[in-house]
């Protein structure tokens, strides 16, 4: 049987970077074949040459035999090839049905829209592929997993049969990802074949009937999800064996570092956001705040670091009272913070690596004599730090709006460890990494809390919590319902305490049901 | 990643626009990047004069004439306008190139000065642009649009007229630069004013400029009626004559205007170089001004930068107007600026906001300026000087444009960078 979809020799260059080369793909009638690649790999640009964003630089494209050039994605529609992006393109102010139909609008006498018959279609395909979603609902109202919904919608309205994913589980919650999952099977049981980029192993083997590793824009290998596991799958993305459960030894905890009494917190809205907690992290211990996001992580982070004004309580920093304090004041006590959304906080995009590398410090000898910023030493710095912290990137001169996000993490991890610290505050630290950097931020994590840092790390991870911590707080609503020896903690009691549910009710933990399964 | 962007405001995604990719350009060296950066803007002028020739044609009588005789005629005439005037534009801009060859010949030195006062001309002209860009530009740089380097301009100018006037018997050495600090000054205060209320009050700076300008040019009026009147003037708003201690030097004997003022300005380009590029300070203006969180995060006082760049920023629009009373006008009037502070604007956008190019892109606005005042001769309107510099700044800000219109590649990094951040390597 002919393949639906075949990519022979695809070859696509950037200055100084080979992001395809000879990728040969083969995509079979009815199956669910997944790309699996590190962030830079290659994956994204790949899809986006099959779906003519980009245009190659050598290799041809067949569909059902037939070879097709791709100048836009115009031309993939109309070869049936559509794509779910990881951002939706979709008008939050307009209709489910309005979205569907932009661009391939039924008019009824001229040029008057047909609402409902494109209405009764989306009614059709939602009945048959089971992807329930009102058509006149606003796209706004609808949450991240029906909004989904809506973009597989409109590549069926417009009788696409191959389907890119691009991570689409990267928006979705747990359970959001389940179900796509089941839409997805639905999909290729009536004969549509999809292409699910991703760099999450679970779900590789969880969905895929076929696995293509991609590494560094070449081919690395071909499995099935029944001969492979997730060490082997790992291996293969990053190209060495891959630790998937962190090493570390018993924490030895030394004296208090960061002190923190009776805290509240309110967030931009007025709102009080942490709600009278209190806690200690000493020297050498990992304390992790677990809870579902919103539920004050981030104002606390915030506090801890100056960023925002507590509305009562104290926050003692190695004995200093730093509760008013700035966040240049804390950082030159020792703090070192990588913060929960890295762009918007955490790196100037449009400054070269090496500004961003000096981005806390770029005021202090060796960095500045005087007013005059020394940018040699800052290159200097920069050069080290990229090869100590393996940050891939042409140069220290890029700006870093241009590495992947992967590399983005790198480069704070690699500001903020580098210097003198005492207290790490790290919030959400591997959100949207792959597998590679996960371990790589890990290690180094637990590499600093062993040099007798302490460390607060706040993740909506459970298992990222689970796996790194030494004693986990759960936070629930504002206030810190628990604080458990990590030894005592499993991962049923600690969700439940994040959904809600008191101590009493949960239960005591068993001493020895801990089961931590890797973050990956 | 769902992606909690905050909204952005369309002036700040302007200044993004303006400042955002230079930052490499600024650093790789290289000609070929060099190049690149060059391309755009090179294009630009020359498409802005080929259209500006066409509005140079439809608007001259003499082709409506002659093609009411016949076609061919009519043709003609259209090229014999268009040479003509872009000859007496580059004559009036750069000088007759024959008659400053034969003047260094003869070894005249009257006869040279007059040869080549074209050009000196030009950058009599280009002198306030230079101020001006850069204070515009400054701005930029610091995530801040001031709209208010005209009013800066007229309260540095006022200043600088004062201080002129009222301040006598010092040596030229010490009252000329007196004077030209109090410009400076002036125009700080009128640009610390806006600043100081956005980062107190958040209240924007665009409309603050905006208002502070009216206030301003109303002040100067009653200035110029009141206090800083000249006597025996019979009510014209115009001040006495400053003190000749006060002036800024010109190199020769009148009527060529070239002036000390030109070196102080490109004195000045290079420290706002050096301040932004060099300098913690400029590191804090430029991190506040890419993205206000990062530079909270790393420890950076917003609110002072803010102010800071403000000032500064209404300092060196201070100093245009200075310049123009001390080497230039001698006393003040309220003609002094022909939107000196409005077309800064322009050229900040179109020298990318880097000082460098605002000392190039001030250059050419006070060539053409000049060679406008030539064309005049021949009947061709001043306006179509202004229709060329619409022109050329449209294609600046629109490179889509120009790239079109020549087919230029966009650069495959920039295509990358695009991309990376809405579609691709995504996981953010």
């Amino acid at each position: 049987m002919t393949p639906v979809l075949q990519l022979k020799g695809i070859t696509k260059r950037f200055p100084g970077v080979l992001a395809n080369d000879h990728i040969d793909l083969t995509l079979n009638e009815g199956e669910i074949l997944a790309l699996l690649g590190e962030n830079g790999a290659g994956k994204s640009t790949l899809m986006n040459i099959l779906y003519g964003l980009y245009q190659p630089d050598e290799g041809e494209i067949y569909v059902r035999g037939q070879k097709i050039t791709v100048h836009s994605p115009l031309d993939a529609i109309r070869a049936g090839i559509g794509m779910v992006h990881q951002h939706f393109m979709l008008i939050p102010v307009f209709t489910v049905t309005e979205n569907v139909m932009l661009g391939a609008e039924t008019v009824r006498m001229g040029d008057f829209l047909d609402r409902e018959k494109t209405a009764q279609r989306i009614r059709e395909i939602s009945e048959r592929y089971h992807l329930e979603v009102d058509p006149y609902a606003y796209v706004r109202d609808l949450p991240v997993g029906v909004q989904q919904r809506v973009e597989i919608i409109k590549l069926l309205f417009r009788e696409a049969d191959i389907l890119i994913f691009d991570e689409p589980t990267a928006v979705l919650t747990p359970q959001e990802a389940d179900e796509l999952f089941v839409i997805m099977r639905e999909l290729v049981k009536q004969g549509k074949s999809i292409i699910f980029i991703t760099h999450k192993l679970r779900e590789v083997l969880e969905i895929s009937d076929r696995i293509m590793v991609i590494r560094r824009g070449k081919v690395v290998g071909e499995t099935t999800p029944a001969e492979a596991d997730k060490a082997k799958l790992a291996e293969m993305m990053v190209g060495r064996t891959v630790r998937l459960e962190v090493e570390k030894e018993i924490a030895k905890a030394g004296e208090v570092v960061l002190e923190v009494r009776d805290l509240v917190v309110a967030d931009a809205q007025k709102q009080i956001t942490v709600d009278g907690v209190s806690f200690d992290v000493r020297a050498g211990e990992i304390l992790g705040v677990a809870g579902v996001q919103g539920n004050g992580q981030t104002e606390l982070v915030e506090a801890v670091t100056g960023l925002r004004h507590p509305i009562s309580g104290t926050i003692r920093l190695l004995g200093e009272d730093v509760t008013h304090a700035t966040p240049r004041k804390i950082t030159e006590l020792g703090c070192a913070h990588v913060p929960e959304d890295r762009q918007r906080d955490g790196l100037v995009l449009t400054f070269p690596v090496s500004d961003n590398i000096a981005l806390c410090t770029y005021y202090k000898p060796p960095f500045a004599r005087g007013i005059r910023i020394q940018e040699q030493e800052i290159l200097k710095t920069a050069e080290k730090l990229i090869q100590d912290f393996d940050i891939r990137t042409p140069g220290p001169l890029v700006n870093v709006g241009n590495l992947s996000g992967g590399n983005q993490q790198k480069v704070i991890v690699a500001r903020e460890f580098s210097r003198p610290i005492r207290l790490l505050v790290a919030s959400q630290p591997t959100r949207g990494l792959d597998v590679g950097s996960i371990e790589y931020i890990h290690k180094r994590i637990v590499e600093k809390r062993d040099e007798g840092c302490a460390v607060l790390l706040v993740s909506s991870e459970l298992d990222e919590i689970m796996e790194l911590s030494d004693r986990i707080a759960v936070m629930y609503r504002g206030k810190i319902v628990a604080i458990v020896p990590a030894e005592q903690a499993t991962k049923n009691y600690i969700g439940l305490l994040m959904a809600g549910v008191s101590p009493e009710q949960a239960g005591a933990p068993q001493v020895g049901e801990r089961v931590v399964e890797s973050t990956l | 990643m769902s992606e909690n962007k905050p909204k952005q405001d369309a002036g700040k995604v302007f200044l993004e626009e303006v400042t955002g990719q230079s930052e490499e350009a600024q650093r790789i060296k290289g000609w070929r990047k060099t190049g690149r950066t060059l391309v755009v803007p090179l294009l630009a002028i020359f498409t802005g004069l080929v259209f500006g020739a066409i509005f140079i044609v439809v608007t001259s009588e003499d082709v409506y004439a002659a093609f009411r005789v016949s076609f061919g005629s009519g043709m003609a005439t259209v090229w014999k306008t268009i040479i003509q005037s872009y000859q007496a534009l580059f004559t009036g801009a750069l000088g007759d190139p024959a008659r400053i060859i034969s003047a260094l010949q003869s070894g005249n030195p009257l006869e040279i000065r007059r040869a080549v006062n074209p050009i000196l001309e030009s950058l009599v002209n280009a002198t306030p642009y230079i101020f001006a860009g850069l204070a515009v530009a400054l701005g930029f740089r610091s995530g801040l649009f001031n709209i208010g380097v005209e009013g800066q301009l007229f309260i540095g100018a006022a200043a600088a007229t004062a201080v002129g006037i009222f301040v006598k018997g010092l040596p030229q050495i010490i009252h000329a630069p007196l004077a030209f600090l109090a410009g400076a000054l002036g125009g700080a205060l009128w640009g610390f004013i806006p600043g100081w209320l956005k980062a107190k009050t958040g209240a924007h700076e665009v409309i603050n400029t905006i208002m502070m300008n009216w206030i301003a040019f109303r002040l100067t009026e009653w200035l110029l009626s009141g206090p800083l009147t000249r006597p025996g003037s019979g009510g014209l708003p115009i001040s006495p004559i400053i003190e000749k201690s006060a002036e800024i030097p010109q190199f020769f004997p009148p009527p060529i205007r070239f002036h000390l003022g030109f070196f102080i300005a490109l004195a000045f380009a290079y420290a706002v170089h050096w301040l932004l590029f060099k300098t913690t300070w400029g590191f804090d203006l430029r991190t506040v001004g890419a993205n206000p969180n990062a530079a909270k995060y790393a420890g950076m006082n917003i609110t002072k930068n803010i102010v800071l760049a403000m000032t500064l920023s209404g300092a060196l629009a201070g100093m245009a107007g200075a310049n123009q009373i001390l080497a230039v006008n001698r006393s003040m009037a309220l003609g002094l600026s022909p939107g000196y502070g409005f077309d800064s604007i322009a050229l900040a956008l179109l020298g990318n906001s880097t000082p460098m190019g605002v000392v190039l892109a001030s250059l050419l606005f006070g060539a053409l300026r000049n060679g406008a005042t030539r064309m005049e001769l021949l009947y061709i309107p001043n306006d179509i000087i202004s229709i060329i510099q619409a022109l050329i700044l449209a294609f600046v800000a629109a490179p889509a444009i120009i790239r079109t219109i020549y087919r230029i590649r966009v650069p495959k990094e920039a295509e990358e960078a695009v991309f990376t951040g809405s579609w691709g390597g995504g996981n953010k």
